[in-house]
């Protein structure tokens, strides 16, 4: 631990005097969830909705208002062609199409079957598949509602409610949990934590180390009796304090601007992080024993990062993935952590519930760990 | 005392996979001297001190400073050595007291030892006036000045300096050696690395690394005296004349003339010891009336470039 205290003191000296690190550790983490809390919504609503209605009765008009009511669809032109129906969608200018044959209200008065179709660029799956389930649904409750209707008058129906009125068979009663309002930002604010946390400390700390490689002080500070624990230590304290800072930071705005509530214990929450924290900066050093320049280091911190947003469950959910990629995500501590941070803020989970996650987060610190402390050496060459 | 080798080694060797950077070197310095080790580039000289400093593993042979073994026990020789590389590698945002604050605590200096430490290297190295300003905004003579203040923080018995004159001004650059000079009577053993011809001469003891081996070592005094470098049955001169550039040509082709050089304006020539002074103007610088030939001794660069030769004729054969 030889010369820590002078390696803690130059580095807090560093950071007081290098402002573009500062504006780094703070606008970056102010940037992301700015982008992912508010920018990013994933409940899609007011699909344009271009409508072709060649019946234009009120039966007809009924179809299209409950559209526009489930919100999910907006009517954005209304065509009198075929063609029309078909270049509001080639044009883009509407992602959907209903098209309402003519004898739609005769048909519905007969008791014949009546057919309406709906065109659905394909191209955006997930505001297609939107699209087609919010279409399905609706015109499910509204056959539902003229079955129920016709089974009354003739005083029949499959089954009855308690106040004895006609009812389908089997009713689904669901309850969002956690979440009760389906807010994207419930889902990616807590997952931020650990993207932020891993791309500070990770650039942070192996800049810190490349940086003197670069200069030629690392060298310098070899032949000097400093200890090789003195100068990692004396390195990474102002980094942890500072991410530390900094998830203390996020915690504050998640609850106060995204309405995030923290459910489970803050000792926990707060606990595991700091594990993730030393995995991270682990991590960091392990890029600075592998790199010779800055720039290299910041490649191979790219390199991580990339998979650790995409394939951690932070974005897209790891059941979904073709199994290697799925496998991938297994290496990546931050998919521990995720899962962690979402369990504790938003589930109210306890360790007993998180002990598979809090398990791989503790091999990939200790691998990581070991690895880099086994590679940084007070050798040249 | 004085004639106690502080620096060992013997055939120390380092290899990067097939390539020898060093081989099989062995010397001694003795307590205060300066040993100037000269070589061009890639020859081995930084590497040769990085194992000095410990810093870098010897691949074969042993090396000791201050009688540790390099090999064995390279963290017990930083604490009594101080390092100055070739390029600036302080601390560019700290200020140059900052810097010799950090080096101090590095080094565990308590209180009062820093504070007579640091008052002693400002007023040694005249660093007195720049004390406040960033390693950054210090010029290149400072900036060397300051890298070997912190060098000289921890009072190291011996110091390594690796080109610490490259690429500053020619003050600065004596004002650097007769700070050497000083040090050296106060007892401190100096190792420095070159590429000045006129930084050797300097030297109490001088090396000559090429193609990773050492091929010449000793005081400069010794080197010129050497039967290699003046052989049996030859002269040295110097010729003053009107042309030298044609001078130069017209002695190539002569048999008698071993060597020929230009340095400066004038021509020195190693001839067969039967061709008189007189005979060899008239051959080299004919209808020159002004042209004047006087014997010299040879340079530290005539022994090096001899040296030189003879190895790769002897690499090539």
């Amino acid at each position: 631990m030889n010369g820590f205290w002078a390696i803690l003191l130059k580095e807090f000296t560093h950071l007081r005097r290098d402002r573009t690190t500062l504006l780094f550790t703070l606008g970056v983490p102010l940037l992301q969830m700015t982008i992912f809390g508010f920018a990013i919504q994933v409940t899609i609503e007011n699909i344009p909705l271009a409508v072709l209605d060649l019946d234009g009765r009120q039966d007809s008009r009924r179809l299209v208002d409950a559209m526009v009511n489930t919100r999910t669809f907006q009517v954005v032109r209304r065509v009198n062609s075929l063609e029309g129906l078909r270049r509001s969608l080639t044009s883009g200018a509407a992602k959907a199409g209903l098209l309402i044959p003519a004898d739609y209200s005769e048909r519905l008065l007969r008791g014949e079957q009546a057919e309406v179709q709906l065109l659905i660029d394909g191209s955006d799956s997930q505001v297609a598949s939107t699209a087609l389930n919010a279409g399905s649904l609706l015109v499910m409750q509204m056959a539902v509602g003229r079955a129920r209707m016709f089974g009354e008058a003739m005083q029949m129906a499959p089954s009855r409610g308690v106040t004895g009125k006609a009812a389908v068979p089997i009713e689904l009663r669901p309850r969002m949990l956690y979440n009760p309002d389906l807010k994207s930002s419930h889902f990616f604010v807590p997952g931020l934590i650990a993207i932020i946390l891993q791309v500070v400390l990770v650039f942070l700390t192996s800049f810190s180390i490349v940086k003197e490689l670069e200069m030629g002080t690392l060298e310098q500070l070899f032949v000097t009796p400093v200890g090789r624990l003195g100068l990692l230590f004396g390195k990474l304290i102002p980094y942890t304090l500072l991410a530390f800072a900094e998830l203390l930071v996020i915690l504050v705005v998640m609850r106060l601007v995204f309405d995030v509530p923290i459910n489970g214990r803050l000792a926990v929450l707060i606990g595991l992080s700091l594990l993730f924290i030393v995995t991270a900066l682990g991590l960091g050093l392990l890029i600075s024993t592998v790199s010779s320049t800055q720039l290299q280091a910041m490649q191979f911190a790219a390199l991580i990062m990339l998979p650790s947003v995409l394939l951690s469950g932070f974005v897209f959910p790891r059941s979904e993935m073709p199994w290697p990629l799925w496998a991938i995500g297994f290496v990546l501590p931050v998919t521990y952590f995720v899962e962690i941070l979402r369990g504790v803020i938003l589930r109210g989970a306890e360790i007993a519930d998180l002990v598979p996650h809090i398990f791989g987060l503790a091999i990939c610190c200790a691998v990581i760990l070991g690895l880099s402390l086994t590679r940084f050496r007070k050798q040249v060459g | 005392m004085n004639n106690e080798a502080v620096i060992r080694t013997e055939s120390l060797t380092r290899r990067f996979g097939d390539f020898v950077a060093v081989g099989e070197v062995t010397f001694e310095v003795p307590r205060a001297a300066i040993f100037g080790l000269l070589g061009p580039n890639g020859s081995g000289k930084s590497t040769l001190i990085r194992m000095l400093c410990g810093v870098l593993r010897p691949s074969a042979g042993t090396g000791s400073v201050l009688g540790v073994d390099i090999g064995a026990n390279p963290e017990a020789i930083k604490r009594s050595i101080g390092y100055m590389s070739q390029k600036f590698s302080l601390y560019s945002d700290l200020s140059a007291v900052e810097n010799l604050r950090f080096y101090g605590r590095i080094y565990g200096l308590d209180a009062a030892r820093q504070r007579r430490r640091e008052r002693e290297v400002i007023e040694l190295t005249g660093l007195g006036p720049y004390v406040d300003r960033l390693g950054a905004q210090l010029s290149g003579g400072w900036k060397q000045r300051l890298a070997l203040a912190c060098a000289l923080i921890h009072e190291p018995e011996v110091i390594f300096l690796d080109e610490p004159t490259a690429g500053i001004d020619p003050v600065a650059r004596r004002d650097l050696w007769d700070l050497l000079f000083a040090l050296s009577h106060a007892g401190v053993t100096m190792f420095v690395t070159t590429h000045y011809m006129d930084e050797a001469e300097r030297c109490t003891h001088v090396g000559y690394i090429y193609q990773s081996r050492l091929i010449a070592l000793g005081r400069p005094g010794d080197l010129k005296v050497m039967p290699e470098v003046t052989p049996a049955g030859t002269r040295r001169f110097e010729i003053q004349c009107a042309s030298p550039a044609a001078a130069l040509a017209a002695a190539k082709n002569l048999k008698e003339v071993r060597d020929a050089t230009l340095f400066g304006t004038t021509l020195h020539v190693l001839v067969a010891q039967d061709l008189t002074p007189e005979s060899l103007l008239g051959l080299i610088a004919a209808g020159d009336a002004s042209a004047t030939c006087r014997p010299i001794g040879p340079t530290l660069e005539d022994v090096f470039v001899l040296l030189s030769r003879r190895e790769t004729a002897r690499g090539a054969a």
